[in-house]
């Protein structure tokens, strides 16, 4: 019984069946000319945001919002964080404000897992450092389903910086437990230790694996990493690692390009990639919301933790 | 449980509700047929084929899923959602707005279902009106909701179940009463 969305590793293959079934029935409702359902109605849900990000939390607030849950954002900037409180605190206040389910981002892996033992709101992981980023590997899940109808069998190739990748490290887990085939490309130093123990396959040579791909996800190259040494230069990055219009062509028939934004055109992705009729990175977006429904919509139905579990 | 409506009675209240829908409204033009997931919509293209058979030409027919627009959420928990489909002519979608739409279920209990139901209309358009079709009444009312067309009125202690079996999903048509374990207040049809 999981109370709590922290890992992607804590669902089996029937509970992220069940969040993709539903968020499938949720989809349409951005359709309407009225995009907003009552089923949440007088639940808060509070957007805890102690790294910057713009997309993940507005598509958090919209996915609240279409189901009428009411929203506040928290954002360590210009809140009491920046005069020093402690995530514990934080979340007593939070908690003695009543809110129903923290959303929440943070720079140290385990901060999630941490707030739980202080809530009785429901907590959904939106990334913590290096660590778990559930609800994109969901969405990444749900648009290669949709695309191809299953997820069974699929070969995925992951390119870049899987090391320093929550979302790597998450969609693997994620593609595994659906019983796709993963395999991550990307130079050795980017590469995680204990990477055997994954259950994929690891490849250093990109044109190697492109023709015998179903899905082609590209990872952000996260330019703080660049001064880190990780790295040569972005043009040389580009050149071993970047999807261009050549690589492109050489995918197979029908094979998608994925990113989980924001792209840096021009260097893991060249724009004719990013635009290409292949390329499914603006529905990743759109899916990111339905996906994010449905995780509120099956994680608040019970009132509190003791309740039980949402799968 | 004890058979209180045959297939071929079924398929009769069917057919006069059809011709009650079509009198009351002088004709199908500008009607639309709605089902309520699940049975309600396999009998909403039941009466939409009778409909066409009468009149000569199809009445668009959708379907519609309430389960996001129910009052207790909070009590049973998250359930399984289906898709609505509003309805389809060959000319693409026909909106509901300025329709009369004819809302279908198979069983009317507490009219919670229809509460909800009417809001999920809503939100998808203004029709001119909306009537209510069900193929059995079983009364205990919770809310001021009653039907324009019935197939059976079926007097019921809330203690007994109503069990709507048709061909499409259940492989017979029949209607079916026993003692069950339906509490009082629970949903407006005793399907699952």
């Amino acid at each position: 019984m999981i109370n709590d969305l922290l890992a992607i590793s804590d669902l089996d293959a029937a509970q992220i069946g069940r969040i993709l079934d539903t968020a499938d029935g949720l989809k349409d409702i951005a359709l309407r000319p009225i995009k907003k359902v009552p089923v949440l109605r007088g639940r808060t849900v509070c957007n805890l945001f102690y790294e910057d990000s713009t997309r993940t939390r507005i598509s958090f607030e919209l996915a609240a919002k279409r189901l009428s849950a009411d929203v506040i954002n928290f954002s360590a900037k210009g809140s009491s964080v920046s005069k020093g409180e402690s995530l514990k605190d934080t979340a007593l206040t939070l908690q003695a404000m009543g809110v129903d389910a923290i959303v929440i981002r943070h720079s140290a892996s385990g901060a999630p897992q941490q707030l739980t033992r202080w809530v009785d709101a429901k907590v959904l992981n939106a990334g913590d450092g290096w660590h778990q980023h559930p609800t994109q590997a969901l969405l990444d899940l749900y648009t290669i389903r949709d695309r191809f109808g299953r997820l069974e069998g699929l070969r995925v190739a992951i390119i870049g910086d899987v090391f320093h990748s929550r979302v790597a490290r998450s969609l693997v887990q994620g593609l595994t437990t659906m019983g796709a085939e993963v395999t991550l490309v990307g130079p050795p130093t980017l590469l995680p230790p204990g990477v055997d123990s994954w259950g994929v396959t690891v490849s250093h040579d990109v044109d190697e694996v492109l023709g015998e791909i179903d899905v082609c996800y590209l990872l952000r190259v996260q330019q703080e990493r660049m001064d880190e040494q990780f790295f040569p230069s972005s043009r040389e990055y580009a050149r071993i690692w970047g999807i261009d219009r050549d690589r492109l062509a050489r995918l197979p028939q029908g094979a998608i390009v994925m990113h989980p934004g924001p792209m840096n055109r021009g260097v893991e992705i060249s724009a004719d990639a990013a635009d290409a009729p292949n390329s499914v990175i603006v529905e990743q977006v759109s899916n990111g919301i339905a996906v994010r429904m449905s995780c509120l919509y099956l994680m608040l139905g019970a009132e509190q933790r003791a309740d039980g579990g949402f799968l | 449980m004890k058979q209180v409506l045959t297939a071929e009675e079924l398929s009769r209240a069917l057919k006069r509700m059809a011709h009650q829908i079509l009198e009351h409204n002088k004709g199908s033009h500008e009607l639309v047929l709605m089902g309520i997931r699940t049975r309600g919509i396999p009998l909403a293209h039941r009466l939409a084929a009778v409909i066409a058979e009468v009149e000569g030409e199809p009445v668009p027919t959708g379907g519609l899923d309430v389960t996001l627009y129910r009052d207790d959420y909070a009590r049973t928990g998250p359930l399984p959602l289906g898709r609505t489909q509003l309805p389809a002519s060959a000319d693409g979608e026909v909106g509901l707005d300025g329709r009369t739409v004819v809302l279908v279920d198979d069983v009317l209990y507490t009219g919670r279902t229809i509460r909800a139901a009417l809001d999920a209309l809503m939100d998808y358009g203004r029709p001119r009106a909306v009537q209510l079709a069900v193929l059995v009444d079983r009364g205990h009312r919770e809310l001021p909701i009653r039907a324009d067309y019935v197939g059976k009125n079926l007097p019921t202690s809330a203690e007994e179940e109503v069990r709507v079996h048709i061909t499409e999903s259940d492989g017979i048509d029949e209607v079916l009463v026993g003692a069950g374990a339906a509490p009082a207040g629970g949903v407006g049809s005793s399907s699952p």
